[in-house]
């Protein structure tokens, strides 16, 4: 019969509009100011540089400005300048520290490849999506100060994956410890070692 | 009836454009209108124009202009590394940049000779998948959009690609723009939560097929509207190098699924839906069969997804450089085959890098599809093509 077609499409619509207001299948929406969908473990919207203490954020970032996240960012929105000073890092050994850490988020398409690459654990993804500026040239242009989140922060946003990074970053210190603690016993032996050998050869020059 | 030629001359470039609709008299059939379809219009999918020449309201002539969204991907990618243009890759068709992501990471790793781990291969046969069921389930519901349902066939497709979404965006953290793909494997292991969700999914996904059928393959006006408009014939696709659904729709067996075999397909049990008319209600009904067979293979796929490393352990992903040489990775996207073109010369970036584009290829016959239909047709044709203008104009 024509027009069957239409009515039996039409049956369908009148179940999904009934099914919508008890049948979560059907329900796909949420009342977004009020209601949040959550986010997941690995969404990310914008990198942040990690600092280690809160109350001296610029004193304990992570990041040692090496630039490459500069050099393989893909839209080039990073720009960082290098100190010319060393400062203790986290783990006490000297280095460099960016003067300049500048993020440009209108240009940034969040593709994360930065926090892949940094081998110092230092710039992450953050999860804010809210983000407003009145100002269309410096509004979204992040500088250091605003860049730089707490490890708290960092744990409170992505738990599992802050865990594994402060794991291996404990174990990498706990290395470097006994690395310095056996240079330095291995040194003492070394100038023991010189010094019980040093004199009998010393006292007939002395002679 | 032949196209007339228009009377007047064409006014040269650069000089001020007059009315985007001009009469052209031929003396034969009265006046013709040349009307410019595009950039803005709402049913060209994007910033695609069609210069149609009409005889009251039947085309007679379609030439189709783009380059409107043009955004130098190629070049962009032969000045940084092989990595920094995996994110472009997403956007080159931004309805399904996991696939994208697969057929370049699969150009790099031909050209480096990488091997990828098992599970790996799994994950990217279901994120394939997945991605044509989110292209193809878009695309029934535009096609309704452009038949003039107002919204209900396309927002409850929507409804079933938004669940899809939500998966990609749990995994790779991003919903379109997934960059999940690496050289060498892929980015993040998926919790078995996400596989459990994803199978539940999956499992699910027939019902919704099965209702929408129900509401729309039986509909009248769909049956008048694409039955016998915009046909194809085989002979002429395999010239113009179409590829994807609307070849198959035509009646030609390619799918480079069975025919490449990449990545691990040949372990996989399905069949190639094939058309017989190459018209436009065969192009839809190839992409609801093509959904089925992905839900089989998707099915087999969370069956036997081996554990085990999703990467290979000798990758590199910092100070990546493939020795000199070349290499063309291609797959089987939702529309077509999609390929990579890689020239190396051993340094960190590309020498040459070029897009197999399926969307735009495919489009080089819409004029002989379109001719002697009408407007109102001409839109569901190029709707059933299948055109993403982020692929066509790159």
């Amino acid at each position: 019969m024509l027009g069957s077609g239409i009515l039996k499409g039409l049956a369908v619509t009148a179940k999904n509009f009934a099914g919508s207001f008890y049948d979560p299948e059907r329900m796909a929406t949420v009342q977004y100011p009020e209601e949040r969908a959550p986010l997941g473990e690995h969404y990310r919207s914008f990198p942040l540089l990690v600092c280690e203490n809160a109350a001296d954020p610029l004193g304990t970032l992570r990041c040692v400005a090496c630039t490459i996240c500069e050099k393989e960012c893909p839209p080039q929105c990073i720009y960082i300048e290098k100190s010319k000073d060393k400062k203790p890092d986290a783990t006490g050994k000297p280095q460099l520290y960016p003067v300049i850490f500048t993020i440009d988020t209108a240009v940034c398409m969040g593709c994360g490849i930065c926090a892949e690459l940094c081998p110092f654990d230092s710039i992450k993804m953050d999860k804010v999506f809210e983000v407003t500026a009145t100002n269309r040239f410096t509004g979204l242009l992040l500088e250091r100060d605003q860049l730089a989140k707490s490890n708290a922060y960092y744990h409170s946003i992505r738990p599992a994956e802050a865990a594994e990074v402060d794991a291996r970053l404990a174990a990498e210190r706990l290395a470097a410890e006994e690395k310095a603690k056996a240079a330095a016993l291995a040194k003492a032996a070394a100038a023991a070692a010189k010094a019980a050998a040093a004199p009998p050869t010393t006292p007939p020059s002395a002679a | 009836m032949s196209p007339a030629a228009p009377t007047q001359a064409p006014a040269p470039f650069g000089a001020p454009s007059g009315p985007t609709v001009r009469t052209v008299t031929d003396a034969f059939h009265g006046d013709l209108l040349e009307v410019s379809m595009g950039p803005q219009h709402p049913s060209t999918h994007g910033v695609f124009r069609m210069d149609v020449t009409l005889d009251g309201e039947v085309i007679v002539k379609l030439k189709p202009v783009f380059g409107y969204l043009h955004r130098n991907h190629e070049k962009i990618a032969e000045n940084t590394s092989y990595l920094a243009s995996m994110p472009y890759t997403d956007r080159l068709d931004y309805l399904c940049s996991m696939s994208t992501n697969w057929a370049y990471a699969l150009a790099v790793e031909k050209l480096a000779g990488q091997a990828v781990p098992d599970r790996a291969q799994y994950l990217r046969i279901i994120l394939a998948e997945l991605t044509r069921i989110v292209n193809h389930a878009c695309l029934v519901g535009f096609l309704f959009n452009d038949l003039g349902t107002s919204f209900t066939p396309l927002l409850y497709a929507f409804r079933e690609r938004e669940k899809i979404i939500d998966l990609f965006e749990a995994l790779s953290g991003s919903r379109m723009m997934c960059n999940y793909q690496r050289f060498g494997g892929c980015r993040i292991d998926p919790s078995p939560e996400w596989l459990a969700a994803a199978s539940r999914l999956v499992d699910n996904f027939p019902r919704f097929l099965d209702e929408y059928e129900r509401m729309l393959t039986g509909n009248e006006i769909l049956l008048a509207r694409t039955q016998g408009v915009g046909r194809l014939k085989a002979a002429n696709a395999i010239n113009a190098g179409i590829t994807g659904p609307v070849l198959r729709a035509a009646g030609v067996n390619y799918d480079l699924r069975k025919v490449d075999a990449y990545g691990f397909y040949s372990r996989f049990d399905f069949r190639v839906p094939l058309g017989e008319h190459g018209d436009t209600y065969d192009r839809y009904m190839m992409r609801i069969l093509e959904m089925r067979e992905s839900v089989k293979i998707l099915q087999q796929a969370f069956r036997d997804l081996p554990t085990g490393p999703i990467m290979d352990p000798k990758a590199k992903i910092r100070g990546f450089r493939p020795k000199a040489g070349e290499a063309y990775g291609r797959l089987e996207s939702p529309k077509g085959e999609l390929g990579f073109y890689l020239l190396s010369d051993g340094t960190p970036n590309p020498y040459r890098y070029r897009v197999r584009p399926p969307s735009l290829i495919n489009l080089t016959l819409l004029e002989e599809m379109c001719l002697g239909h009408t407007v109102a047709d001409a839109v569901v044709i190029l709707g059933s093509i299948d055109i993403v203008l982020g692929e066509v104009d790159r």
